[in-house]
Formats: C-alpha cells, structure tokens, sequence
C-alpha cells in the first residue's frame, strides 16, 4: 500500500517537473512561431532574458523595459528565468535561432556565458548586457554593457555627508559616528556602495564609521543589527543603509529608542522605492541615492544604434539622480515602483 | 557539584550565562534596562522580543522531533503567513481597524494549520519520510507565498497587527508574551497529561505504541499540525515586527535556528525524549547569539564562522565523550550518564 502510494506521490512530483519543463518549451516556440513575422519588415526585433520576479525592483525593471519597447516600435521577445541559467541560456540559444536583431539580458551569474555569447556573436547578432555584468575575458562576446555604477552610488551617499556634515553632527560633539547597515555579505552593490562611501567620506577627518554589520538587504536584518547598534554605540549621528528596505527597518529600531529618525539620527540609503521614498518625503530618512530600475529607455535607443552599426560605449551607466526630502515630495505621486 | 553538572540543563545555561558575560564585558551596559515611552528597553528585552518568534517554533518543533520527525517546511510557512496577513490587510478597504487585523491574523494562522494537515498527511497516513515529506513545503512555500504577495514587500498600516511583533504590554513585548502563553500550555498539556509520554512512546518505537493502543498516527499527525500553527503564529510576529511581508527573507533558515535550539535543550534527535524548558534555554541562546554578532562587534564576512564556532562548542560541552576526553582528570564514561547531544 504505502508502496503504491509512494510510487503515485513520485508520479506527481516528476508529473509536475515535466510540466514546469513543458512550459518553458511553450515559451520558446510560442516565441518563434512570433519571430516569422518580423525577417521582413525595418522593424527591430529584440529578444531579452530577464533574471526573474524577484523584487518590486525587477519587475519595475520589467515593465520599464515592455514599455519603452513598445513606444521605440521595437519587437521585444520576452523571456523570464525564473533566476536559473539553464533558462536563461535556453532563452538565448532560442532568440539565436528566431534570428533576432539584438539580444539583451541581465546575467543571473557572472560566469558560463562564454559558449552562448560565442554562438550570438557567430550568428552576427550583437549583444547588450543590463543591470548585472559578465566575468569574461572576451570583450567583444558582447557590445556594451548597460547598468547601475555601484561605487558611484556609494560615492554620491558619502559625498552627501561630507556636504552636510555640520547639520548631521545631531549630538553637536564635533566628530560624526556613523554605523553602516551592509548588503548580504559578498554581494557587488554590498561591496560597492561600501568603498564608494568610505572613499568620499576619508575626505572628512571628523566622519568615521563607528560599526558596520550585514542586514542582509532586508527590513528585518536591518532592524535587528540597528537595535543593537543603539545599545552597544554611544551617540550615534548617521545610518548609512545600502537600501531602503535595512533603512526602514533601522527607522523603526530608531523609534523603539525613543528617538527621532532623520533628526536625532541622519538616516542616508540608496535604491529610492516607493517606501523608501514615502519614508523620505515624511522626513524619517534624509538622503536617497537612487538606483534606476527604469532604463528601457535607455536600453532602446542602444539597440537602435547597436543595430543600425554605430559605435556604442562599452559601458553605459543608469541615469541616476539622487533625492533629498524636498524632492522626494516632488516626485513621490508618480513613483513607478 | 556533580548532581549540579549531569543535569541535562546545566551546560545549556552555561553557555548562555558565559554568552551573557561576553556582552556585558564588550558593552557594560549590556544588562541596563530603562523605561522608555512607557516600556521596557533594553538589549535583554530586544532578545526576548526577537527571540519570540524562534522559541514558538522551537517548541513545535521540540515535539516533532521528539516522535523522531522532523519538520523543514517551517522558514516556508512563516513567509506563507505574513505573506497573507499582509496581503489580506493590504486589499481590505479599511487596512488600519481591529476587526480585519484579527481576520487577517486567523485566516494567517488558519491557512498554517491546514499546511500542517498537509504535512501530517503524508507523512502519517502515507507514511513519506518527514525530512522528504516537509521539503515539499519548504521548497514550494516560499514560492506559494510569492505568489500571494505578487513577489513584492507589502506593507501595511494597522495598529493591532503591528502590536503582536512590535509592541507592549504592561511595559513587556506582547510577542514574548504571546510565545511564553503558548510555551505554559504546552507545558501543561504534555506533561500535566499523558500526553508528553504518548509522543515519546511514538518516538521510541511507533509500531510497538500502537500495538499498546497508543494512536500513533493521530499523534504524529497532530505534532505536524501543532509546529504549522505555532509557524503561523510566528510568522504573523515577524511581519509584524516590521509591519510588512517579505516573502523571500521572511523566516528564511529559521527552520535549523528551531531545530538548534532544540538540539541545545538537549532533545535528541534520535526521538523518545524531550525538554521544553530546554528549548526555551536554546532559543535564547540562539538569540542571544544573533544579538552578540553585532553588539560586540563580529564583521560580516566571519560572522556565520563566529556562530558556527559558538555552536560547536556547545555541543561539544554537551556531549560527555567530549568533555570526558577534554578534562585532565578523566572520569570512567559511565560515571557520566547525562548523554546530551
């Protein structure tokens, strides 16, 4: 019985993969029975392979991508990874057969790309790397790489504080403590926002960071490492949170002290969601160095030029602004994501 | 002194007495506990509040292991729950009242029970092994919840809801509150009753309790139900604690922190025998180690390194091999009966 049973219960469960396997199928030849349409007419056919729906983040990224797409009157083939390679692979492998103009993606991994690249690269259909980049040592595997300057984000939080050290010394003791709520440990945006910042605020002798510890990009890491922080630092005059979601989690922490977050304590964090931003224009964060999501279209105009032959740099950084509170007001009703 | 050392709680406390030393020792005001807008506030009252959660799912899971099971899918069913108290508030049209923060937390903790239905479903009717039956959920939960939540950060606005992570009573946080309840309960109904010796008879040896008119399979059922719904509970307290449901980080892991801390209490993991007040000691210590990271200063790229170190040597504190081999004057192994480990 249990035999039988447990026979049935596998059934199921590889039923089940071959059905998860079926429909990435679906994907790909629903996507070249589309592809015939387009070998004929001056329209630019682009086939992108997205890491997945992971964060408000990505599907903002998404849906700036679809959108722009449709109003740069280029064919966009769409494809979702659900965060695996193999997927992602497949999905290009499948763009390379449909012929089409330009491929784009936002690699998974850094690593195991060289094989694919070089099979678009035979086919003469040029590639355009956003968000993430390839570890590669052949350049020319790919035409430009479009995406966010991690260091430079960082760069701007410190430079923020170097700008406005006077305000944010809150306890008026002349040296500036700041503590640093880190990314997941390892991860490019946790490194890079860290040096970026630390290179900025070595400028000014009267800043020093006082702790630094992970929160692992989430609100509730970012709340608990602030809670200690409050108890083992003394005087503490800045966070500095490598997103918005550690920042918020530090604000509620803050509270739960009895303190004001965004006056007794300078809060500076990067990325500039829509809580993130809500949180700023109510005056609880103080800073936001924004991390764009929305370049569709910048990618569009790339593919344009990539197709049509002209020279594009090798490395196209996001438009990115940065928000104070003022600003944050201005912008928050038309906030995307 | 050697009544005092071979008692199965001795060296849990121990180490968290010699955990406590360390932080008072890297940060004095390590024990201070001041009133702060009407509550307690302190790093020992941050370690209770954060522990909560933790210790409410150790207990569950204190019981299914003592039926020599175990349950993975917990981190999963934790994400579940936020994921549908907040998803719930979010869509009603008054997201701040009572009465929808207390739907929304039932319906939360509901959905748990029926999961853990699931659970005790195959493994005590179909009889699939409990790692194999609960990694079903593990893996597909956290995609369930994902699904509820539309893979964003929902937040809401609610008072209440944001009372059971976050707030206080009578200057205590509601969540320890909430976890040492359930904890008293348990306690009462497992060892005030036959209850506790059922499950460790299933443990030991469920063919033979059923022959003895133990009803193993509905015991066994019933521990797979009770860790969902103290998952659930949980899982409210953590969304709560941040007033949001963040289906890919909530509860993640929370499943080995449960099943160290039982481990810690000095459960085995063979079944047949457990220690509540013993996972009650691990979960804090477990917390408290959590909080020591950051207050004494740990970097980030050693920290998983300093917790791993920690909790080896506990262990090895636990184990009377261990400590038989490491002390200078060695006593014979069976001198030393408490077998922890």
């Amino acid at each position: 019985m249990f035999k039988k049973l447990m026979t049935v219960a596998a059934g199921v469960v590889l039923a089940g993969g071959l059905a998860a396997c079926g429909s990435d199928g679906d994907g790909g030849s629903g996507g070249s029975g589309g592809a015939g349409g387009s070998g004929g007419s001056d329209e630019i056919t682009m086939g992108f392979a997205q890491v997945g729906a992971e964060s408000g983040w990505r599907t903002a990224n998404t849906k700036s991508i679809q959108a722009s797409a449709e109003e740069a009157g280029i064919d966009l083939k769409f494809s979702d990874a659900q965060q695996k390679q193999e997927n992602q692979i497949k999905a290009i492998r499948s763009y390379i057969q449909q012929k089409v103009d330009v491929i784009a993606f936002s690699p998974v991994v850094e690593t195991g790309w060289d094989t694919v690249l070089a099979e678009a690269k035979r086919a003469k259909i040029p590639v355009i790397l956003t968000d993430r980049s390839v570890d590669s040592d052949d350049t020319s595997l790919y035409k430009t790489f479009l995406g966010s300057d991690f260091v430079l984000e960082g760069e701007k939080a410190g430079q923020w504080l170097v700008d406005n050290a006077k305000t944010s010394d809150t306890n008026g003791d002349g040296a500036i403590k700041v503590v640093e709520l880190q990314g997941t440990t390892g991860a490019a945006p946790a490194i890079d926002r860290k040096t970026g910042f630390e290179d900025k605020i070595a400028a000014d002798d009267t800043i020093e960071i006082a702790a630094s510890q992970t929160g692992d990009f989430t609100r509730d890491g970012g709340k608990k490492v602030m809670e200690s922080f409050l108890k083992s630092q003394q005087d503490i005059d800045v966070v500095y949170a490598h997103n918005d979601d550690m920042g918020l989690g530090a604000i509620e922490a803050i509270e739960a002290a009895g303190k004001k977050p965004g006056v007794d304590i300078k809060i500076i964090t990067v990325d500039a969601v829509k809580d993130g931003m809500t949180a700023l224009s109510e005056g609880k964060i103080n800073f936001i160095v924004e991390c764009n999501p929305l370049l569709g279209p910048q990618l569009m105009e790339l593919a344009k030029k990539v197709v049509a032959g002209e020279e594009v740099p090798e490395r196209v950084v996001t438009e990115e602004t940065v928000f104070d509170q003022e600003q944050a007001k201005a912008v928050l009703a038309d906030r995307q994501y | 002194m050697r009544s005092l050392t071979r008692h199965t709680l001795f060296w849990p406390l121990l180490a968290l007495a010699l955990l406590l030393v360390v932080n008072v020792i890297a940060t004095p005001s390590f024990f201070s506990i001041r009133i702060q807008d009407g509550h307690l506030y302190g790093s020992l009252i941050d370690i209770l509040r954060n522990g909560a959660p933790t210790l409410l799912i150790a207990l569950g899971m204190t019981l299914v292991i003592a039926t020599r099971g175990i349950d993975l899918s917990v981190g999963a069913i934790v994400a579940i729950a936020g994921a549908v108290t907040c998803t719930y508030l979010a869509g009603s049209p008054d997201e701040g009242s009572v009465s929808r923060a207390i739907v929304a937390m039932s319906l939360a903790v509901g959905v748990c029970v029926l999961l853990g239905l699931w659970n005790g479903f195959l493994i005590a009717v179909l009889g699939i092994q409990p790692i194999i039956a609960t990694l079903v959920l593990m893996t597909a939960g956290r995609g369930l919840a994902m699904l509820i939540t539309d893979g964003q950060i929902i937040t809401v606005n609610n008072a209440l809801f944001k009372k059971v992570g976050a707030g206080f009573v009578l200057g205590l946080p509601v969540a320890i509150l909430i976890a040492m309840a359930v904890f008293a309960v348990t306690a009462v109904l497992t060892r005030r009753t036959a209850l506790g010796m059922l499950i460790e008879s299933v443990g030991i040896n469920p063919e033979a309790s059923r022959l003895a008119g133990v009803r193993a399979r509905t015991i066994t059922w019933t521990v797979y139900v009770f860790v969902a719904f103290c998952a659930g509970i949980a899982g409210v307290m953590i969304a709560s604690n941040t007033s949001a449901a963040d289906a890919n980080n909530a509860g993640l892991f929370i499943e080995l922190d449960a099943i160290l801390a039982v481990v810690i209490g000095g459960t085995s993991l063979a079944g047949g025998r457990f220690s509540l007040t013993g996972t009650l000691i691990g979960a804090m210590f477990i917390q408290t180690l959590a909080t020591t990271i950051p207050t004494i200063g740990i970097p980030s790229e050693t920290n998983y390194l300093f917790k791993a170190v920690v909790v080896i040597l506990v262990c090895l504190l636990q184990s009377p091999k261990a400590r038989a081999a490491l002390s200078v004057r060695r006593q014979s192994p069976l001198l030393t009966k408490g077998s922890a480990a």
